[in-house]
C-alpha cells in the first residue's frame, strides 16, 4: 500500500460515491414528481460541497494516491475496494460533482414526464462516474464503468428525441462491445502479476513481455478509444448526443468522454509503457485525423447539437494528441483540455437545450437571428463559442496551446497537420454564431423570451470557469504536476530499459 | 436411524402423498395451498439442515454441505415458481391438483438426485424428477386446438429417454471397469484407468444425461419446442430448477475424470463454445419470449461449463455460484412473462411493448433480469461471468475465454432489444397491469437477490467453495 495515502476520519471518497446512490434510493420513494427535482438538486449540491475538501486538502507535493480507502471485497480473487485520487483524477471528480447540479437544473422544465425516474437515473450516474475516477481496483473500476451504461441507456432511450431507440442501442452496444476485451485483459494482467492482484497502482510498471503489453494495450485502446471517441470509432457519438435530453448530452460530453482519455492516462501509459511507445505514432496520427475530420464534419452540420458533437470529436483529438506526445506540457495540456472541454461543451449543450425548449428545434435555420430577442442568451453563447474555438483569454486557449507546444517538441509534421484543426474550429463556431445572432430577421418565430433567472444561474458558473482557467490556470495546473511527472517517469523508465527509439 | 438430515425430502414425500388425496377429490384450491405451504416449509427445513452430515441407505445417499446447499437452492426456486405461478392460467382447474403433485414430486426427485452417490440411486432419483416433468408438459389447456403441448411433451420424452439411455449405457461401462456402482469406489479405481478409451467414453456418456438436463449444445434440441409448448409456469420450472440438479451431478461426475483428462476437457471446451455461439446467435432471431429465453439458457449452460472444465475447486464453486445466480435472473424474467401473459398464452417480445407504462415494477424486474443475464454489473450475472472467465483463463483456456467474451457482446443485443420494447415502445393498450402483493414481493426479493449476490458475492462463494471441498 505504499502508493496510497490513507485518509483518516470520514471516508470522503466513499461518501461522494454513495451519497448520490442513497439519494437515488430515497428518491424512488418520494411522493411527487416535483419534489424529485428539488431532492435531486439538494443531493447534487450537497455532493458538490462535499467534494470541495478534496481540493483544499490535496497535497501538491506527492504523486501518491490521496484520500485512500482500502477494504477487502472478494478475498478469494484478491479483489479489494480501493479508492484514491491523484492529480489526474482530482479535477475530473470535481468536474463531475460540480456539473451535476447544473444537469438537474437544465432538466427542470425540459423533462416533463417521469421526472422521478429521470432524477434517479441522474443520481445513479453520478455515483458510477465518481466511482470510475476514484477506483484503484480494476474490478471495481470495471463494475462501475459498465454499470454506468444502464442509466445512460435509459436516459437516452426513454427521454430522448425521435430516433432515441437507434441512438441508445448503438451507444450501449458500441460501448459494451468495446469493453469485453478490456475485461479479458484485466484478467490476463491479474494472472501475469506476482502476487496476483487487481490493484491498478500495483500493476503499473510490471515486468510484462512486449507482445503481452501490445495485446493488452490494444484491448485497452479499443475500449477507451470508443469512449473518447477517437476517429474511426466515433459514430455512436453524434447519434447519442442528438437524441439525448440536454442533461444527457451534458453528462456525455463533459464526463463520459473524459473516461476514455482518463483510461489512457491511468492504464495504457503506466501499465503498458512499452506498447505505448511502440504504438504512439499510430495513435498520434489517429488524433490528427480526428481533429481534421471532426472539424470538417462540424462545418457541414445543420443541427446545432450535431455540430457540437462533431466539434467534440475534434477537441478530444487534441486531448489524445496531448496525451500521446508523452511530455509534461502535452499531458498537462491534455488534462486541462479535458476539463475545458467539459466546461465549454457542457455549457454549449445547455445553450442548445435552452433554444430547443423555446423553438422545439435544434436546426440552425430555425434559430437564425434570435440575437435580437434573446440578448442575454447570445452573450453567453458567444463567450462559450469563443472558448470552444480556443480564443486567447478563454480556457481552451491555455489547454490547446500547451498541447500544441508539447506536440511541437515531439514532431513538427504532426503539429503542422493538427494546427488547421484550430482554424476549422474557428470556422464552424463563427458560422454558428453568425447565423444565430445576425442570421437575418426573417425568422417566423420572433416571440422568444430571454433567459430566466434559473437559466442564468445555470450558465453563469460555466462562464466563471471559462475565464478563470483562461486567465489564471496555475491553480489547476499545480495539482497535476507531481502526478504527471511521476506518470512520465514511469513511461520513460520503460523506454530506457527496452531502448525503444522515439518517434521517427 | 436419525431422520433429521433427510427431513426436507421426507416432508415433500409425505406432502405428495397428501396431494395425491387432493387429486382424488379434485380440489384445486386446496392442492395449491398445500403445495405452497410445502414449498415454504421445504425452504425452512432445507435451511435448517444445511449443516447436517450423514448417509443413509447403505451409503447410497449422502448428506453433506454440497447436497444441502443444492437442496436449499432447489427449494427456493420451486417455491418461487409456486408463488408467482399461483394462477396457473393455462391449466384447467381439473388438472391442477395433479399438476401440483407432479411438481412437488419432481422437486423431490431433484433433491434426492443431489444427494445420490450411487449410480442406481442416482438413476432412480433422476427418473422420478424427469417423469413428473414429462407429464407436466402436456397438461396445458388445448385452447387453441394446435396440440403444441402434446408435440412438446412427445419431443421432451423422446429426447430425454434417448439421453437417459446413453447415460445408462455409460454407467454400465463404469460398472464394468470398476465393479462398483458407488461413486466413492469408482473414483479411486478409475484413477489409473483414465487413459483407457472405455473409461473416457463411460464418463462422457454419463455426462450426456446431465448435459441434456442443462441443455448444453448437442443435447439442446428439445429446448425451444418444449419451452414454447409447455405452459408458462411449467417452463419457468423446467428452465431453472432441474438445471440446479444437473450442475450438481455434472460436478460429481466430472470429478471422476479429475485431476486432468484431456479428452473430457476438450469435449467440454467444444460443447461450451458451441453452446454459447449456437444459443446466442439463435436467440437473436427469436420473436417468442420463451424461445428466446430458451436459447439464452443454452448459451448460459455453455458458460457454466467454463467452470467445470477447469477441474479445480474454485472452478466448480464458481459454477455453483453462476447457476444459482442464473436461476435467480431466469426466475425474474419468467415472473414477468407469467404476469404479462393474460390468459396463459405465449408472450411475443412485441407484447411487452410499453410495459414500463403498464407496470413499472414488472418492467424494472425484467430490466434487472435481462441486464443480469447480459452480464452487466452490478448484477450477479457479471460477477459469475467474470469469475468463470478468470478461472478458465487461469486454467490456460485463453481462446475459450476470448470466445466467451465475444459472446457477451453478441448476447447484449437481444437482451437490450427486449428492454427497448419494454421501455421505449408505445403499448397497444394503456391498461395498467395488476400485480398482486405476493408477486410484487417475490419480484422485489429476486431483484434484491440479484443485486446482493452481484455486489457481495463472497458469502455464497465461500459456501460453494466449502461445499465443493467437502467432495474432494
Amino acid at each position: 500500500m505504499d502508493f496510497l495515502v490513507m485518509h483518516q476520519g470520514l471516508p470522503l471518497l466513499s461518501a461522494l460515491i454513495f451519497l448520490p446512490l442513497a439519494g437515488a434510493v430515497i428518491g424512488m420513494f418520494l411522493p411527487s414528481e416535483s419534489s424529485a427535482r428539488v431532492w435531486a438538486l439538494l443531493v447534487t449540491i450537497a455532493n458538490a460541497l462535499l467534494s470541495i475538501p478534496l481540493y483544499t486538502g490535496f497535497d501538491l507535493s506527492t504523486a501518491k494516491f490521496q484520500f485512500g480507502e482500502h477494504h477487502p471485497w472478494i478475498p478469494i480473487w484478491h479483489i479489494n475496494y480501493t479508492l484514491g485520487v491523484d492529480g489526474i483524477s482530482l479535477l475530473l471528480i470535481l468536474l463531475t460533482t460540480l456539473i451535476m447540479p447544473f444537469c438537474v437544473l437544465a432538466s427542470w422544465r425540459y423533462i416533463a414526464r417521469r421526472v422521478k425516474a429521470f432524477m434517479v437515473c441522474l443520481l445513479v450516474m453520478e455515483c458510477a462516474m465518481i466511482g470510475v475516477f476514484a477506483a484503484l481496483d480494476f474490478v471495481l473500476f470495471y463494475v462501475l464503468w459498465e454499470a454506468m451504461l444502464i442509466p445512460m441507456y435509459l436516459i437516452i432511450g426513454i427521454w430522448g428525441g425521435p430516433r432515441k431507440v437507434y441512438a441508445s442501442i448503438k451507444f450501449f452496444i458500441y460501448t459494451l462491445a468495446g469493453s469485453v476485451m478490456l475485461l479479458v485483459s484485466i484478467i490476463a494482467l491479474y494472472l501475469n502479476s506476482a502476487p496476483h492482484t487487481f490493484s491498478i497502482p500495483a500493476l503499473m510498471g510490471g515486468n510484462y513481455s512486449t507482445t503481452f503489453q501490445i495485446l493488452v494495450f490494444l484491448a485497452f485502446f479499443l475500449a477507451f478509444a470508443i469512449k473518447v471517441p477517437m476517429f474511426p470509432f466515433h459514430t455512436w457519438l453524434p447519434a447519442a448526443h442528438v437524441e439525448a435530453p440536454t442533461a444527457g448530452s451534458v453528462i456525455l460530453a463533459s464526463i463520459l468522454l473524459k473516461m476514455g482519455t482518463y483510461g489512457f492516462l491511468r492504464f495504457c501509459l503506466p501499465i503498458t509503457p512499452v506498447a505505448t511507445l511502440t504504438l504512439m505514432p499510430y495513435v498520434l496520427w489517429l488524433s490528427v485525423a480526428a481533429i481534421l475530420y471532426g472539424g470538417f464534419t462540424a462545418l457541414a452540420q445543420k443541427d446545432m447539437k450535431k455540430l457540437i458533437a462533431y466539434s467534440s470529436v475534434g477537441h478530444m483529438g487534441f486531448v489524445t494528441l496531448g496525451i500521446f506526445v508523452l511530455n509534461s506540457r502535452g499531458v498537462e495540456g491534455a488534462i486541462l483540455q479535458m476539463i475545458n472541454h467539459g466546461v465549454t461543451t457542457g455549457a454549449l449543450f445547455l445553450c442548445v437545450g435552452m433554444i430547443y425548449e423555446r423553438t422545439h428545434s435544434r436546426e440552425l435555420a430555425t434559430a437564425t437571428g434570435i440575437g435580437k430577442q434573446m440578448p442575454i442568451f447570445v452573450t453567453f453563447l458567444a463567450f462559450f463559442s469563443l472558448s470552444s474555438l480556443a480564443f486567447p483569454g478563454t480556457n481552451s486557449f491555455v489547454g490547446e496551446f500547451l498541447v500544441l507546444a508539447g506536440s511541437f517538441s515531439r514532431n513538427l509534421l504532426i503539429t503542422a497537420c493538427a494546427i488547421p484543426g484550430a482554424i476549422l474550429a474557428a470556422a464552424y463556431m463563427l458560422r454558428m454564431l453568425q447565423k444565430v445572432i445576425w442570421g437575418g430577421v426573417d425568422n417566423p418565430k420572433q416571440s422568444l423570451i430571454d433567459l430566466n433567472g434559473r437559466e442564468i444561474v445555470t450558465l453563469a458558473p460555466f462562464l466563471l470557469f471559462v475565464f478563470w482557467i483562461g486567465l489564471g490556470p496555475t491553480p489547476f495546473l499545480a495539482v497535476m504536476h507531481a502526478s504527471v511527472n511521476h506518470l512520465l517517469s514511469q513511461v520513460s523508465l520503460a523506454a530506457h530499459s527496452t531502448a525503444i527509439g522515439m518517434l521517427p | 436411524m436419525n431422520l433429521m438430515p433427510f427431513a426436507p425430502e421426507l416432508l415433500l414425500l409425505l406432502g405428495s402423498l397428501l396431494l395425491f388425496f387432493f387429486t382424488l377429490r379434485g380440489d384445486d384450491k386446496g392442492a395449491r395451498a398445500i403445495a405452497i405451504v410445502l414449498g415454504l416449509a421445504s425452504v425452512l427445513l432445507a435451511l435448517a439442515t444445511v449443516h447436517e452430515r450423514g448417509n443413509l441407505f447403505y451409503k447410497a445417499y449422502q448428506i453433506d454441505l454440497f447436497s444441502q446447499l443444492f437442496k436449499v437452492l432447489i427449494a427456493i426456486a420451486t417455491t418461487c415458481v409456486l408463488l408467482f405461478g399461483r394462477e396457473l392460467k393455462d391449466i384447467s382447474p381439473r388438472m391442477q391438483p395433479e399438476y401440483y403433485l407432479f411438481l412437488i414430486l419432481s422437486s423431490l426427485g431433484l433433491m434426492m438426485l443431489v444427494s445420490s452417490v450411487e449410480l442406481i440411486t442416482l438413476f432412480v432419483a433422476l427418473e422420478l424428477s424427469s417423469f413428473s416433468l414429462y407429464l407436466m408438459v402436456p397438461m396445458r389447456d388445448d385452447r387453441r386446438g394446435l396440440r403444441t403441448q402434446m408435440e412438446a411433451g412427445i419431443k421432451y420424452i423422446m429426447f430425454a429417454v434417448m439421453a437417459t439411455g446413453i447415460m445408462l449405457f455409460g454407467m454400465s461401462y463404469l460398472f464394468g471397469l470398476t465393479g462398483s456402482t458407488y461413486l466413492a469406489d469408482i473414483a479411486p479405481r478409475l484413477g489409473h484407468l483414465l487413459k483407457e478409451p472405455a473409461a473416457v467414453i463411460g464418463i462422457a456418456m454419463v455426462l450426456a444425461g446431465f448435459l441434456f438436463k442443462l441443455a448444453v449444445f448437442p443435447f439442446h434440441f428439445w429446448v425451444p419446442d418444449v419451452y414454447q409448448g409447455a405452459a408458462n409456469e411449467t417452463t419457468s420450472f423446467i428452465a431453472s430448477v432441474p438445471k440446479l440438479g444437473a450442475v450438481a451431478l455434472l460436478i460429481r461426475i466430472t470429478m471422476l475424470a479429475a485431476p486432468h483428462n484431456q479428452a473430457i476437457v476438450g469435449m467440454l471446451v467444444i460443447f461450451a463454445v458451441c453452446s454459447m455461439f449456437y444459443g446466442n446467435l439463435s436467440a437473436l432471431a427469436q420473436k417468442d419470449l420463451k424461445r428466446m429465453l430458451g436459447f439464452s439458457g443454452i448459451a448460459h449452460a455453455g458458460f457454466v461449463l467454463l467452470g467445470l472444465l477447469t477441474f479445480q475447486q474454485q472452478g466448480y464453486a464458481t459454477s455453483i455460484f453462476y447457476i444459482a445466480g442464473y436461476v435467480l435472473m431466469n426466475m425474474a424474467c419468467f415472473l414477468v412473462l407469467c404476469k404479462v401473459s393474460k390468459t396463459g398464452e405465449n408472450v411475443e417480445i412485441a407484447d411487452l411493448a410499453g410495459l414500463y407504462k403498464r407496470s413499472p415494477l414488472m418492467a424494472f424486474t425484467l430490466a434487472v433480469g435481462m441486464m443480469a443475464m447480459a452480464g452487466i454489473p452490478p448484477f450477479v450475472g457479471f460477477m459469475g461471468k467474470f469469475m468463470l472467465m478468470a478461472g478458465a483463463l487461469q486454467a490456460k483456456h485463453l481462446t475459450l475465454v476470448i470466445l466467451a467474451a465475444l459472446n457477451t457482446a453478441i448476447a447484449i443485443y437481444y437482451y437490450l432489444s427486449v428492454l427497448k420494447v419494454a421501455y421505449c415502445d408505445t403499448p397497444a393498450s394503456d391498461e395498467a397491469l395488476e400485480v398482486d402483493f405476493t408477486t410484487a414481493l417475490v419480484s422485489l426479493a429476486l431483484i434484491a437477490g440479484i443485486i446482493t449476490l452481484g455486489v457481495i458475492p463472497s458469502q455464497l462463494l465461500d459456501l460453494a467453495n466449502r461445499a465443493v471441498a467437502s467432495l474432494l
